[in-house]
């Protein structure tokens, strides 16, 4: 940047005083004060209930499922989406266009709708359930179903953070490992794979993230026992119609306080990519 | 034209082209052949009969509402947030933009939860609202207002990195001229970002009304009153009435096909002015 100062050039435009005014205003209506709320009703009726609320042994179980389901689809999903991403990028191929489209069908499709078609596919009687029950691993209403339906919902998520790092990808590193000797599958490994680790790792954040706080996908091909496929959201759902407020809030707490330590990492993430391409 | 070792063997190629193909196949295609396929079932009289139904139509005219309330809302929003944001330096801007995409990060049970923790019956000012007979949970308020907070971020986050690298040099070219702010705004800045904004608020209005878990929360699921599409569904599958759920999730799956068509149509031919990065 040319001429760069430390001090602040002032921007002649008008409307600073509207726009931000409006940004924070809205801001605070919609999403902070909420926010805040889960946090004071969590504890407003002391600690102690808190602690008991947020740690029970059926919240412990919920909270186990719910994020080591979505571990476990967002690291499948880091397989399958870096595949997905090298073929779009990489390769020319009849359909590639609506295949691209296909892989944000996800974001477009209300998970109550994946949520009952997965169940339908899945189940015992279902198209796939049917294979997969007779070799004597069902997946509708267990927690495999949790994590099928959390497959679904992260895929797009590590493709679209895969794909324009790998577009941009120089191919001076893999002309010299050629030139060196190495293998295809060498280079793969040991150049191209290490390039692409950091959007991986924030496709895997994302993807986490979001499966973590799943709801409407999941509800329908999980079953639903306690201790044994109830997620988390469910059980925030379980409390508020018993008229346990507090200690939905709670539940709604501890799982805040997750996401956003994962928020956090997912900036450190970038910071180091930002300071790698740098 | 790259050297051969540079490229996979033809049978490679293949192969992890046909992995991509049908693991898209498998995990995405098929839920979406599924609901087609079970809405019609019992054939077309039978889909359109569960279309007809009172409280489905009550349902979808419901959906319409909420989304055309609260998406145009976050869209005044975020064009104002982006302007702020983008044109202008300030202190505490990452932060800000941070706190603009927490929803994301938020399972939507908590962003429903949130509201009720607010405005419930047992709620901080739930006792005082029952007692002028206002209702926000359990009725269309509620509705809108977890809508609002799913959908809080899509415009922004669409618009801010677009305007931070368009400048302000061609909104200071029209001031100059003699333009007042809104003429610049219309004339000059609505101009630059009009495909990126359309690309958001698709993106918003898809998640406004196919929004599952934050309304669920917020609804109380009353038939005919305060069932949206998606909860509408869950209540037809919860019943058994697989037919007429998957024909009201039929409706949904289009909604979800043309929010694709037209973000694919957007990002082929503009996709230059969707995003001013890579």
């Amino acid at each position: 940047m040319p001429g760069v100062k430390r001090r602040r050039n002032a921007s002649p435009l008008p409307g600073l005083g509207l726009t931000l005014g409006t940004t924070i205003l809205w801001l605070s209506l919609i999403v902070l004060i909420p926010l805040a709320a889960v946090f004071l009703k969590s504890v407003s009726d002391g600690p102690q209930t808190f602690w008991s609320a947020a740690m029970s042994p059926r919240a412990i179980a919920a909270y186990r499922l719910s994020f080591g389901a979505a571990a476990l689809a967002a690291a499948a999903n880091c397989v399958f989406g870096l595949l997905i991403a090298w073929v779009l990028v990489r390769y020319r191929f009849v359909g590639k266009r609506l295949l691209s489209a296909l892989i944000d069908l996800p974001f477009a499709l209300p998970t109550a709708v994946a949520g009952i078609a997965l169940t339908a596919l899945y189940a015992d009687t279902g198209l796939l359930g049917r294979i997969f029950s007779k070799a004597g691993l069902p997946i509708a209403y267990t927690p495999s179903g949790v994590v099928v339906a959390l497959a679904f919902i992260g895929l797009p998520f590590v493709v679209r953070t895969v794909e324009p790092v790998l577009a941009e990808l120089s191919s001076e590193p893999e002309e010299a490992a050629l030139t060196l000797g190495a293998t295809r599958l060498q280079t793969f490994l040991r150049v191209i794979l290490p390039a692409v680790a950091p959007a991986l790792a924030t496709g895997f954040a994302l993807a986490f993230a979001r499966g973590a706080g799943e709801y409407g996908s999941v509800i329908f091909i999980a079953g639903n026992m306690p201790f044994r496929s109830e997620i988390a959201p469910l059980l925030i759902i379980t409390h508020l119609e018993e008229y346990n407020y507090a200690g939905a809030a709670a539940i709604a707490c501890v799982m805040l306080l997750i996401s956003f330590t994962v928020l956090l990492a997912l900036n450190a993430i970038q910071h180091w990519r930002q300071r790698r391409s740098a | 034209m790259t050297a051969a070792g540079l490229r996979e063997p033809k049978a490679v190629k293949a192969l992890l082209i046909a992995a991509a193909v049908a693991y898209v196949l498998i995990m995405l295609v098929l839920p979406l052949g599924t609901v087609l396929i079970e809405a019609l079932k019992e054939g077309w009289a039978a889909w359109w009969t569960s279309i007809g139904d009172p409280d489905a139509r009550a349902s979808i005219e419901l959906t319409l509402l909420v989304a055309a309330i609260a998406v145009p809302l976050n869209t005044i929003f975020g064009v104002a947030a982006a302007w702020a944001i983008s044109k202008f330096d300030f202190p505490g801007k990452a932060v800000l933009v941070a706190f603009i995409e927490l929803p994301f990060s938020v399972s939507p049970v908590v962003s429903g939860l949130v509201f009720v923790l607010i405005f419930g019956a047992q709620g901080w000012v739930g006792p005082w609202l029952a007692d002028r007979d206002i209702h926000i949970i359990f009725a269309l308020p509620g509705l809108v207002l977890a809508t609002l907070f799913v959908t809080f971020p899509f415009v922004a986050r669409q618009l801010i990195p677009l305007m931070t690298a368009q400048g302000r040099a061609d909104e200071e070219a029209a001031l100059t001229l003699g333009a007042s702010g809104w003429q610049t705004f219309w004339h000059v800045t609505l101009p630059n970002i009009r495909f990126a904004l359309l690309y958001g608020v698709l993106l918003c209005n898809a998640r406004a009304m196919g929004e599952f878990g934050a309304v669920s929360v917020v609804s109380g699921h009353i038939r005919g009153k305060t069932n949206t599409m998606p909860l509408q569904v869950e209540a037809l599958y919860n019943d058994y009435s697989f037919v007429a759920a998957f024909a009201v999730a039929s409706l949904l799956c289009l909604l979800a096909i043309v929010t694709l068509a037209l973000k694919s149509a957007l990002e082929w031919r503009h996709r230059d002015q969707l995003a001013a990065v890579h």
